[in-house]
């Protein structure tokens, strides 16, 4: 039976991506900060899918705690999906360091941290899956979010580092810059339907490129499009946008 | 904020809402703290007013099942889980809904806040009747519990109380043991009026039954209708390749309508036409089959987005009860709807078993309910069926309605005080509140 680790398992991405793999007969282990939530979403997909589903606490900010929470699984799980971030409040961010610190703590250091323990035992079996949920933002700084893009941007670059290392051992590295997605992160956000994407989308597009072993995907194709725009306009007209 | 247009299933009202999501308790406990009148909104199939509001809490993230024993056939399901997804879950198994609406695009917050009847009323009453616990923040940021012994009071107001006690948490409830998905159908033709009438009585002992009426026929063919009946098929009665998977779940929808119709293409002749071609597709008197549940409950949820074929307007759903002993009253309602030319293409009739309920909808006697598009002279027109209702001691479906006045809802609905005060016990500051409230003065 094949498994898959979720970290970050109660975003709505984690939750679809739970239900894609319940659904497909893996077995899904849940690491989130709460339990309560997770034991919810368990019991759905057992029910529902008649599938094996355990849940882990998991401090993404607490990086000590990272190795035991590693060690205590029942076992190195086939795929590890890293799904959790922190989008905060840019503006806020740009006057308050606690604030501006918990968004490139969260979506840079907490991810690497996990993930460094999830790549060497990888590495030493010579097999797995790390896909990591990046996003578009870190595509190229703007205005509107800059904190979480240079925090996804270096995500990104790990991200692409690991898959360099790894691939001599077989062990296949995703990234993934899902563009706009419906969940409760943007729900505050006047999002353009058409380039917005249902959490459901997402896993599905995940579960293909990792069956695929794909390096880098959009979800959906138009943003590869408006990213490649955005990212050749020359600088000196680019800093004039209000983007 | 998000600010959201938004409207339920009828297209109308309209209105610009702040709308939030939740999928823990803690977080739809945060948001009723940082923010007062609340409505709770599921998948919108209320026709009008009812879970339209300036805050909405959509439920449809809090959609997780928590319990399900397949040997009782009891389960629990947060309120944004829909009838669809139960059917999905629990038909293989072998139980199904103990009572249906006539879409199963419904959620179980939504099935509860509107107590859905459904064509076997008659025999098994409303969603409340298999309800067995129910779990709902109320006005003082705490989550009760309750049933019909416990916090009773609160129970009884909750069910068709149209999410006015508190945003329905979770709601645990009686399936209904199947041994196919299929339904032993017996479809028959009435002529006129009085024909159907004898026949409910006739065939009263079925546990499906549901008339489609033809609300623009007039003279002797008047209320030419058919009465469908089913039961839920026995195993032996099944042949052919049905035998091979007997509890086949429902697929997905078909036709969509991508885009709402312009106004003229519902009108008298084309809905006349309709009615005819409906009333003379079955061309024998009598006619008895075997159908998948999914056509014989839902058949309107194989077009998505059906509502669009009313136009940008909208429509408006009528839909009222009157007693039994006012079948005149059925009779001059009928009429008036006929010399209007008002009538739409399923107009459903249905005799509803004795119920008496604090806030339900349904209790003995007639139920017909129809679509009308939005014109200039609907609202008179409803405001004039609506005195007869009056005069005849009937009232009206809250969930369907967006306009009644609240004079006439308050003489009709005769416990109304009583479930007045529980309202005003678990949601003393109109914590949650709805435009359907405001207008019916049910909060202030």
């Amino acid at each position: 039976m094949r498994t898959v680790l979720l970290l970050g398992a109660t975003s709505d991405i984690g939750q679809a991506l739970a239900d894609k793999y319940a659904k497909e007969g893996y077995t899904v282990w849940l690491a989130g900060r709460n339990t309560s939530h997770m034991q919810d979403i368990a019991s759905d997909l057992k029910i529902r899918h008649e599938a094996n589903v355990e849940y882990y606490k998991f401090e993404a900010l607490d990086y000590a705690s990272h190795q035991k929470f590693y060690s205590d699984l029942p076992g190195v799980p086939d795929i590890t999906v890293c799904i959790f971030g922190y989008l905060g409040d840019q503006e806020k961010a740009e006057r308050e360091w606690n604030v501006c610190q918990n968004i490139l703590d969260t979506n840079y250091k907490g991810a690497v941290s996990i993930l460094n323990l999830i790549a060497n035992s990888y590495e030493e079996k010579s097999a797995g899956t790390i896909v990591g949920i990046s996003s578009v933002a870190g595509d190229r700084g703007r205005q509107s979010n800059y904190f979480y893009g240079s925090a996804k941007a270096g995500f990104t670059v790990y991200l692409a580092g690991l898959r360099n290392r790894l691939f001599k051992c077989n062990v296949h590295v995703l990234t993934v810059k899902p563009g706009f997605v419906d969940t409760k992160m943007t729900e505050h956000l006047d999002l353009p339907a058409p380039l917005t994407a249902q959490p459901e989308k997402v896993a599905t597009a995940i579960f293909k490129a990792v069956k695929k072993r794909k390096n880098t995907i959009y979800v959906l194709g138009i943003w590869r499009l408006i990213m490649t725009i955005i990212t050749s306009i020359p600088e000196p007209i680019f800093k004039r946008l209000k983007l | 904020m998000a600010e959201r247009k938004l409207t339920n299933w009828g297209n109308y009202p309209e209105l610009i809402s702040n709308v939030r999501s939740f999928d823990t308790t803690g977080m739809v406990e945060k948001l009723c703290i940082e923010e007062k009148h609340w409505i709770a909104r599921g998948m919108g199939r209320c026709y009008g007013d009812a879970s339209l509001g300036q805050n909405v809490l959509s439920t449809l993230k809090y959609n997780k099942v928590t319990f399900f024993d397949v040997q009782s056939g009891v389960i629990e399901c947060q309120a944004g889980f829909t009838l669809d997804e139960v059917l999905q879950l629990a038909v293989p198994k072998g139980w199904f809904l103990p009572v249906t609406p006539g879409t199963k695009f419904v959620s179980l917050g939504g099935a509860v806040a509107s107590d859905i009847h459904g064509k076997n009323h008659h025999k098994e009453g409303s969603f409340s009747r298999h309800t067995l616990n129910i779990k709902v923040l109320c006005g003082d940021g705490k989550i009760y519990e309750c049933s019909r012994t416990e916090n009773s009071d609160l129970f009884e107001a909750t069910c068709g109380g149209m999410g006015l006690t508190g945003v329905i948490l979770s709601v645990r409830f009686q399936l209904k043991k199947i041994s196919t998905s299929y339904i032993t159908q017996k479809q028959i033709k009435a002529s006129n009026l009085d024909e159907l009438i004898v026949l409910f009585e006739k065939y009263k002992e079925y546990t499906y039954s549901v008339a489609w009426v033809d609300c623009l026929a007039r003279g002797k063919k008047f209320g030419r209708s058919i009465l469908m009946l089913g039961e839920h098929s026995e195993l032996d009665e099944l042949k052919g390749s049905k035998t091979k998977a007997p509890l086949k779940v429902h697929s997905e929808a078909g036709l969509n309508i991508p885009f709402n119709f312009p106004s003229f293409v519902l009108n008298k002749y084309s809905i006349k036409l309709f009615n005819f071609a409906y009333y003379h597709k079955n061309l024998k008197k009598l006619q008895e089959n075997i159908v998948h549940y999914d056509g014989f409950f839902y058949p309107l949820d194989n077009i998505r987005n059906w509502n669009r074929m009313y136009g940008k307007p909208g429509f408006l759903q009528y839909q009222f009860v009157l007693p039994l002993d006012q079948i005149d009253g059925l009779k001059v309602i009928m009429n008036r709807i006929a010399e209007k030319k008002q009538g739409s293409f399923l107009s459903v009739l249905k005799v509803f078993g004795a119920q008496n309920d604090l806030i339900s909808f349904p209790e003995e006697g007639y139920t017909l309910a129809l679509d009308f598009p939005i014109t200039d002279s609907l609202l008179e027109f409803l405001d004039e069926l609506d005195k007869i209702v009056e005069d005849c001691g009937g009232r009206i479906y809250l969930t369907k309605d967006a306009r009644m006045n609240k004079d006439f809802f308050h003489k009709s609905y005769p416990r109304l005080e009583e479930f007045m005060q529980i309202v005003n016990k678990y949601n003393p500051n109109a914590e949650f509140k709805s435009v359907l409230s405001d207008r019916l003065s049910i909060t202030k």
